[in-house]
């Protein structure tokens, strides 16, 4: 809190940040395919992905880990990518919404996205897919409650949040069937 | 018929670009040599700018240059230049315009640089200097230099009072009289602030903005720059939620064309979260209630006071005290809405502004007076049922209210409800039932679409509206698709961009109303023609027909009376040797229409909640919302909306709250981990139901809007549950559980 506070005052003296690095090579593997980037070590997975590759269906919402937006799954897990550097997931297997489709064809999940109605504006949905999609792998949600506890890091400002759960509901009676 | 869209549910023909994240919203364009800027916020909230050093973070490399009062000028002088559409009384704020400081977290720099992180360093030891005065922020303690609120604002209607509630009120038998405080709340939408300016080959720009209308941006920059409206194309596709902080310019726009146009360089702004909470918010509001009845439940007086903060620089003003004159039968009224400076920004329409505020308040209050007279609250609505609207002394174009209550207590069960305050519970949990009324305004704009049909039978509508996530693209496609009879995959609908024909803003739940109607008027003259030409091809089956015999269904027209007389349009097309047909229409409400009625969409909500006994936590389990709001179009994305304004009517309730610390003038939770927004988690069972609503009045579609109308009576309605769950009333939100414990207040 008093980190955001100084950082968006601009007026204190002690300087909080590490001065400027510079780039080293970084390789990312994501959605498959391998991506080498000449790039500072402060940049984020996040803005990797949204401003140096161009993959900007990973959506920012906070920058701090506190809305979900920028979800996406790294070996199958998913984690928030405002949260860790790019230079951190060097060599691991990334996985973003772009990655979860195959050509025209959608993933169950957003199938079942686009089906229930489960956003509105869009922009929490890319996180909200590959969250439930981490969800489903991790095993642990059993019914509606472990859903909505365990989907509860992923804000959804316009409230899609009932038909979000008919949806994960829904893929997930069909991956168990 | 099979192409007849309206009212049937349909997916949004959006869908599909966001599920995979190819929508692209304003922070996610890109351009050669893109350059990143940064916001410098201040950390004062009243005095000047002594020093501003620039040095350090100027000699970066890669740090292109650092925007302050300082080195900015040549913009426009006036106050005009700054007024936007949705301007209210005063003086608009200018960004980077002098040393002085008007709120805290006031824009004061804007550092440009080659990376994003470049440039959020350098902003970091930028070292600035205040000459602190003393600010003003805590709106009750300032009530006193309150005045009344002045005109100013598009739609703003003073209150009116009518009768002698001051007399009625003392001789009345049964009265009440109360006070409610809410917090200010912010927007938050999900989509951070963000504008790309890309400075094209020829130094003209394409702008892509987070904004609630294109227009309003290109004409608000070009006033400021003293650019032409060719010089600026304002686009935004699509939009990570708005509601109401969209509909005036935001400072990252005028930063953003700024510095590109001195760098002669595409920038891109983004803010971060914590400066979501440096511009507009639903206001703060401190309100007095008092009414009173006879024995039977008639209502005798309403008096309804509103205290709103608003900037030192803009006098923000919204309908709070109104609606108690409106939604309930009652001689006597007085309604007073006054506003109190504070150092703040300037407020801004946030979902049902006003509304939600106020009918917060009149519900509440509604309840209270039930207990007074040991009346059913339900039962108390129906006494004082409005038929007419009172403040203006008209009819209402419709008003299915009573349909709204019935339906909605039978769906929730009320008539199972014990009358007493705490006399359910479950376990540790006491069990509280609750309900409220709602309204909103059910209005129209002038507005204008184009709509071209090619002779391969795929039509495009357009209109520089925008989709905040309501589902324009949708519903737009779906009435296009409908009024010509072709299938919905060959309608495509765009909006967000200023080379389209103007629309309003897209705000005060009026696009469905005023977009739809030109969507339906254009492609209506589009029909036209092409019957026209369909009557002149060789051995037409349609030669000596009307257009009133014919159906357009599944692109093809035939005979009402002789179906199996037909022409595709794209035969009529080809046929006709017409490569294209274009069109254009503007549409506006009907004027004498507007003098004769009142428009109003409304709801009653129903709200079960539980609250555990020993913490005082509140869960709500069960709402009912039944919405009387005209033909729905789409009801599969109008549940949506309806479950998405619950759901903030909830968080408006229990959670949200942008906490003001007197001591710095300062919002001091400004992030999603500590301004709660409902969760997940937070939400359980909801269920929505539109009330049959015939409306021949209100426009050919006879629609009313749906933005607003679900989240105004949510919030009485859960306090008014809590109520009669514990017993202990909470007049001020959020109701936190210090506050049901009556630990605080
Ligand atoms: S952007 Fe990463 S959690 Fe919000
Ligand atoms: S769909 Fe808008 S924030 Fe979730």
């Amino acid at each position: 809190m008093l980190d955001f506070f100084k950082q968006a005052s601009g007026s204190h003296e002690t300087t909080l940040a590490p001065p400027p690095a510079e780039p080293a090579e970084v390789r990312l593997n994501i959605n498959g395919q391998q991506h080498t980037l000449q790039i500072a070590p402060w940049v984020s997975l996040l803005d990797a992905l949204r401003e140096y590759i161009g993959f900007t269906g990973t959506k920012k919402g906070c920058d701090h880990g506190q809305c979900g937006a920028c979800t996406v799954l790294v070996d199958g897990v998913r984690i928030n990518s405002c949260m860790t550097l790019a230079i951190m997931r060097d060599g691991q297997e990334i996985t973003t919404i772009e990655g979860l489709s195959h050509g025209k064809e959608l993933h169950p999940m957003q199938k079942a996205f686009i089906d229930h109605d489960a956003f509105q504006c869009g922009y929490c949905t890319p996180g909200q897919i590959c969250s439930a999609v981490g969800l489903i792998n991790e095993g642990k949600a059993n019914n509606l409650e472990d859903i909505k506890e365990l989907m509860s890091g992923n804000i959804c400002r316009c409230g899609a949040y009932t038909n979000i759960n008919a949806a994960i509901i829904q893929v997930k009676g069909e991956v168990q069937s | 018929m099979k192409t007849d869209y309206i009212g049937k549910p349909t997916s949004r023909v959006d869908g599909a670009l966001k599920v995979t994240g190819t929508a692209k919203y304003a922070a996610e364009f890109s351009a050669d040599g893109l350059t990143y800027g940064y916001v410098v916020s201040s950390t004062i909230a009243q005095g000047t700018i002594k020093k501003i050093d620039l040095e350090e973070a100027l000699n970066l490399k890669g740090v292109l240059q650092i925007f302050t009062h300082e080195n900015v000028s040549g913009l426009a002088w006036f106050d005009r230049s700054y007024k936007d559409e949705d301007a209210v009384a005063g003086s608009p704020f200018r960004p980077l315009y002098d040393k002085k400081i008007r709120y805290s977290m006031q824009p004061i720099a804007l550092v440009v640089a080659e990376t994003f992180e470049l440039a959020r360093y350098a902003a970091s030891i930028i070292k600035v200097e205040y000459t602190t005065e003393s600010h003003i922020s805590d709106l009750k303690e300032n009530i006193p230099n309150s005045f009344k609120a002045p005109k100013g604002k598009v739609g703003f209607k003073p209150p009116v009072s009518r009768g002698d509630a001051k007399e009625a009120f003392e001789n009345a038998p049964v009265k009440i009289a109360s006070e409610y405080i809410h917090s200010a709340e912010h927007h938050n939408p999900m989509e951070i602030y963000a504008t790309t300016v890309v400075m094209e080959p020829d130094g003209k720009l394409t702008v892509y903005d987070k904004t609630q209308g294109v227009s309003n941006c290109q004409a608000y920059i070009s006033k400021i720059f003293g650019l032409s409206a060719k010089e600026v194309r304002v686009m935004s596709p699509f939009m990570g939620g708005g509601f109401g902080s969209g509909l005036r310019p935001q400072y990252q726009l005028f930063l953003a064309v700024l510095a590109s146009l001195e760098l002669k360089r595409s920038v891109k702004v983004s803010l971060t979260r914590q400066q979501m909470f440096s511009f507009g918010h639903r206001p703060a509001s401190v309100q007095q209630m008092a009414l009173s009845a006879s024995p039977d439940g008639t209502l005798q007086s309403i008096a309804h006071t509103a205290y709103g903060e608003t900037s030192m620089f803009e006098d923000y003003t919204e309908v709070v005290v109104n609606w108690s004159g409106l939604v309930y039968q009652c001689e006597n009224v007085e309604q007073k809405y006054d506003l109190v400076k504070l150092n703040t920004y300037t407020p801004l329409d946030m979902r049902a502004p006003g509304a939600a505020s106020g009918f917060h308040a009149i519900e509440s209050a509604m309840d209270e007076l039930a207990y007074a007279l040991k009346m059913d609250p339900l039962a108390l609505r129906l006494k004082n049922y409005a038929e007419r609207d009172q403040n203006d002394k008209k009819p209402f174009s419709s008003k299915a209210l009573r349909a709204c209550y019935a339906e909605g207590a039978a769906k929730f069960g009320w008539d199972k409800r014990s009358i007493e305050p705490r006399s359910m519970r479950e376990g540790n949990n006491l069990i509280g039932w609750g309900m409220a009324t709602g309204s909103w305004d059910a209005m129209q704009m002038k507005a204008t679409a184009n709509a071209v049909l090619t002779a391969d039978g795929k039509l495009t509508v357009g209109s520089g509206t925008s989709d905040i996530g309501t589902g324009t693209y949708t519903i737009m496609t779906q009435i296009a698709a409908e009024t010509l009879g072709l299938p919905i995959e060959n309608v495509t609908f765009k909006l967000g961009d200023t080379l389209l024909p103007e629309a309003p803003l897209e705000g005060g739940s009026w696009t469905a109303t005023s977009v739809g109607s030109a969507v339906q008027s254009v492609c209506t003259t589009i029909k036209e023609q092409v019957f026209k030409l369909a009557k002149k091809v060789k051995n037409s089956p349609f030669a000596n027909a009307d257009l009133k015999e014919v159906n357009f269904d599944n692109g093809e027209i035939s005979l009402k009376l002789n179906p199996s007389k037909t022409l595709s349009i794209t035969d009529v097309m080809k046929q006709s040797g017409k490569v294209s047909i274009e069109e254009e229409a503007t549409t506006m409400p009907n004027p004498i229409h507007m003098l004769e009625y009142s428009f109003n969409s409304h709801s009653a909500v129903f709200v079960e909640v539980k609250v555990d006994e020993d913490l005082g936590t509140v869960v709500v389990s069960r709402v009912v919302s039944a919405i009387a709001a005209g033909k729905i179009l789409n009801p599969k994305t109008a549940r949506s909306q309806i479950l998405g304004a619950v759901v903030w009517g909830i968080s408006m309730a229990l959670e949200e709250d942008s906490v003001v610390d007197n001591n710095f003038g300062r919002f001091i939770n400004h992030n999603l981990s500590e301004y709660h927004v409902a969760v997940n988690k937070d939400i359980n069972d909801i269920e929505v139901i539109f009330v049959e609503e015939k409306d021949d009045v209100i426009n050919p579609l006879g629609i009313k809007g749906l933005g607003e109308i679900g989240l105004v009576g949510v919030a009485g309605a859960v306090a008014n549950a809590v109520f009669h769950a514990t017993g202990h009333r909470v007049y001020n939100l959020p109701i936190t559980m210090d506050k049901v414990l009556g630990l605080s207040e």
